[in-house]
């Protein structure tokens, strides 16, 4: 791999972070004051036991940010904040820091979001990829179109359908939640079991709603590459057709479909956010409706720093082993 | 919308799209073959009449709440029902569907309309104009939108309304029709017939409107109903999140309520399945008007999906 090559794809990462902490300082104060302020005032002057640590916090954020202190100034203070990942103490639940409140929900989401995201294109790219070869099962070819208006759908929506009718008429499944209340997390098997059960409706809505995108952008690569020379020509060779499949056909319709995944990152958070939502799964979508209705700002502004700078490692990772998979990148000016 | 759209190659004789001068009948027999567009169209279709059959026959006013008595299951008198707060839902269906759909239309012709300038005058001139949009177009599309439309969105003094909504949504609604237009304008501008039109003197823009413009009219069909389609589900998304107009009877809002009084495990059924089978029935058939519009503008390949 060039040095040319990593070094952009990091200097894109940064910039992405270095976006994500712009848009969180200067949205909320395009509308000339600072809705975060009132807002912190409003929740100080509610009183209550932790009122004077709501006063602190209010004499702290004028200290960083009051209007006294020039533009660039309070930038400069905000963005070094976001890069020590300190978003300051959550609004709505006072004592506690924004950070501890992520670090929280944060694994939840990543479990289910990589899992669903990753099963999801494997199952759908092998499903596109028998569909794009000749002779494929005719009990396939009737699976495809309803998996494509499943695709047109929002995850949510189907999540929705999937409670009634397999968590509440079936009870097959728990309702919401990540793990039975009243339980606490701790790495024994039973609890393990439960967390898998309750995963089990909100993975489901994610991976039957993704599975026909992914099979159709494969089948249209697998078609593409069967005509491909380099195919006819192992053909020709005699190689075994099940060689021919994975070795020839698949591996390098594998390439676009990699790009695809990169590019649908941002779309699979923002479906599982609503996901989550529905199902109240604990991880950082939960936390992110929450705090909106508390009108929590810096819980929100940490969580959309946080998840902005993830789909940035992942998009990293993901750019890292493109070459591997396409050498070719890297003898180009990428 | 989308008849205005899918009706224009058939009807109109352009030599240099290829199609055919044909009548009425030869836009029916295409239609045979392009079954993704005609089912499409008549799941828009239906739409229609559910709402205009329903703004015929529902009041209006009951899509607010305390107009009917709440929690009741379809009967004569509310054939949908009524939820929680005693609106009548067949009301707040016909009321909603139009008003969804509405914040998708506007976010999703400023999108194009806005989407294809920047594409066309990227592409087209090259340089640094160009490698400046791409890049901004690539790291925005890296970005979930949603989340910045929340930022926007909770800093909205006092809810947003419907109209405040539809802006904010728009706001976003540019950057995918700006990629994927852009790269469609590349390969354009290598055809024979651009080379010869810039050869024979024609300027920059009118290179655009006459040669590169009518040309990509079907594929730029196809990617407004794209955006409409990610403006509704935009829309959908904030309400469902809390960060939609409260006072609307919106598609979203009906649904954020359902969420919020836990309709579905509390067996009230008619109060979330009509929403939901709208919302499929839009969604599925701008897809497929989406799929339909794509074959028109590129029969020969499918692949790009």
């Amino acid at each position: 791999m060039q040095p040319a090559y990593v070094a952009k794809r990091f200097g894109v990462f940064l910039l992405i972070v270095w976006v994500a902490g712009t848009i969180n300082f200067f949205l909320p104060r395009l509308g000339g004051s600072d809705p975060v302020r009132d807002r912190l005032v409003a929740q100080a002057a509610l009183g209550g036991s932790v009122q004077a640590g709501m006063e602190d916090m209010v004499a702290e954020y004028n200290e960083k940010f009051g209007l006294e202190r020039p533009l660039w100034q309070q930038y400069v203070t905000y963005v070094g904040d976001m890069l020590r990942l300190d978003f300051n103490y959550s609004i709505a639940n006072y004592p506690a820091k924004v950070i501890d409140i992520i670090r929280e929900a944060l694994p939840w989401t990543l479990a289910l979001l990589t899992t669903t995201t990753l099963l999801s294109w494997v199952i759908g790219g092998l499903l596109g990829a028998v569909l794009g070869w000749p002779r494929s099962p005719r009990i396939l070819q009737y699976l495809m179109p309803p998996l494509l208006a499943l695709n047109a759908i929002p995850f949510f929506l189907f999540g929705l359908v999937l409670i009634y009718l397999l968590a509440f008429r079936l009870r097959a499944f728990p309702l919401s939640g990540g793990y039975q209340s009243g339980t606490f997390p701790a790495f024994t098997p039973s609890f393990v079991w439960d967390v898998l059960q309750h995963a089990v409706l909100p993975a489901l809505s994610i991976i039957l709603v993704s599975i026909g995108g992914w099979a159709l952008g494969m089948r249209a690569m697998m078609v593409t590459t069967r005509g491909e020379d380099y195919v006819t020509f192992a053909d020709a060779k005699g190689l075994k057709e099940r060689t021919i499949f994975f070795r020839y056909a698949i591996r390098n319709a594998l390439l676009p479909q990699t790009t695809a995944l990169a590019l649908a990152l941002g779309q699979m958070i923002s479906g599982a956010v609503l996901v989550e939502v529905v199902f109240s799964y604990p991880g950082i979508g939960t936390v992110l409706f929450n705090a909106i209705r508390g009108s929590d700002f810096f819980l929100v502004q940490g969580i959309v720093f946080i998840i902005i700078v993830s789909i940035g490692i992942a998009t990293l990772i993901l750019d890292l082993i493109y070459p591997i998979l396409d050498p070719r990148i890297t003898y180009r000016r990428a | 919308m989308s008849t205005a759209v899918q009706a224009r190659p058939a009807d109109r004789p352009r030599p240099a799209t290829g199609v055919r001068a044909g009548a009425v009948g030869a836009a029916l027999g295409y239609l045979r073959r392009n079954p993704a567009l005609l089912i499409g169209a008549l799941f828009l279709f239906a739409l229609f009449l559910f709402v205009a059959v329903g703004k015929l026959t529902a009041d209006a006013e009951e899509a607010r709440p305390l107009s009917v008595r709440s929690l009741q299951p379809p009967s004569s008198e509310l054939p949908f029902g009524s939820d929680k707060q005693g609106r009548n839902l067949y009301a707040v269906m016909v009321e909603g569907t139009p008003l969804t759909l509405r914040i998708g239309l506007i976010a999703g012709v400023f999108g194009v309309v806005f989407g294809s300038v920047l594409a066309f005058v990227s592409a087209y001139y090259g340089g640094l104009l160009d490698a400046a949009i791409k890049g901004v177009v690539d790291v925005g599309l890296t970005i979930p939108g949603l989340l910045i439309l929340i930022i926007i969105a909770m800093n909205v003094r006092g809810g947003l309304t419907v109209n405040q909504m539809t802006v904010v949504v728009a706001v976003l609604a540019w950057l995918y029709p700006a990629r994927t237009i852009r790269a469609q304008v590349l390969t354009l501008k290598q055809r024979g017939y651009v080379q010869i039109a810039r050869l024979s003197g024609m300027g920059g823009p009118e290179v655009i409107f006459r040669e590169l413009l009518p040309n990509l009219l079907p594929y730029l069909g196809a990617s407004l109903v794209g955006s409409v389609s990610a403006g509704v589900l935009a829309a959908i998304g904030l309400e469902l999140l809390g960060l939609g107009p409260f006072e609307a009877p919106t598609l979203g809002m009906t649904l954020y309520w359902v969420n919020y009084n836990a309709a579905i495990i509390n067996g009230w059924w008619w109060w979330w399945v009509p929403p939901i089978v709208v919302i499929a029935v839009l969604f599925i058939g701008l897809f497929l008007v989406a799929v339909g519009l794509d074959e028109i503008a590129n029969p020969r390949i499918r692949n790009r999906a």
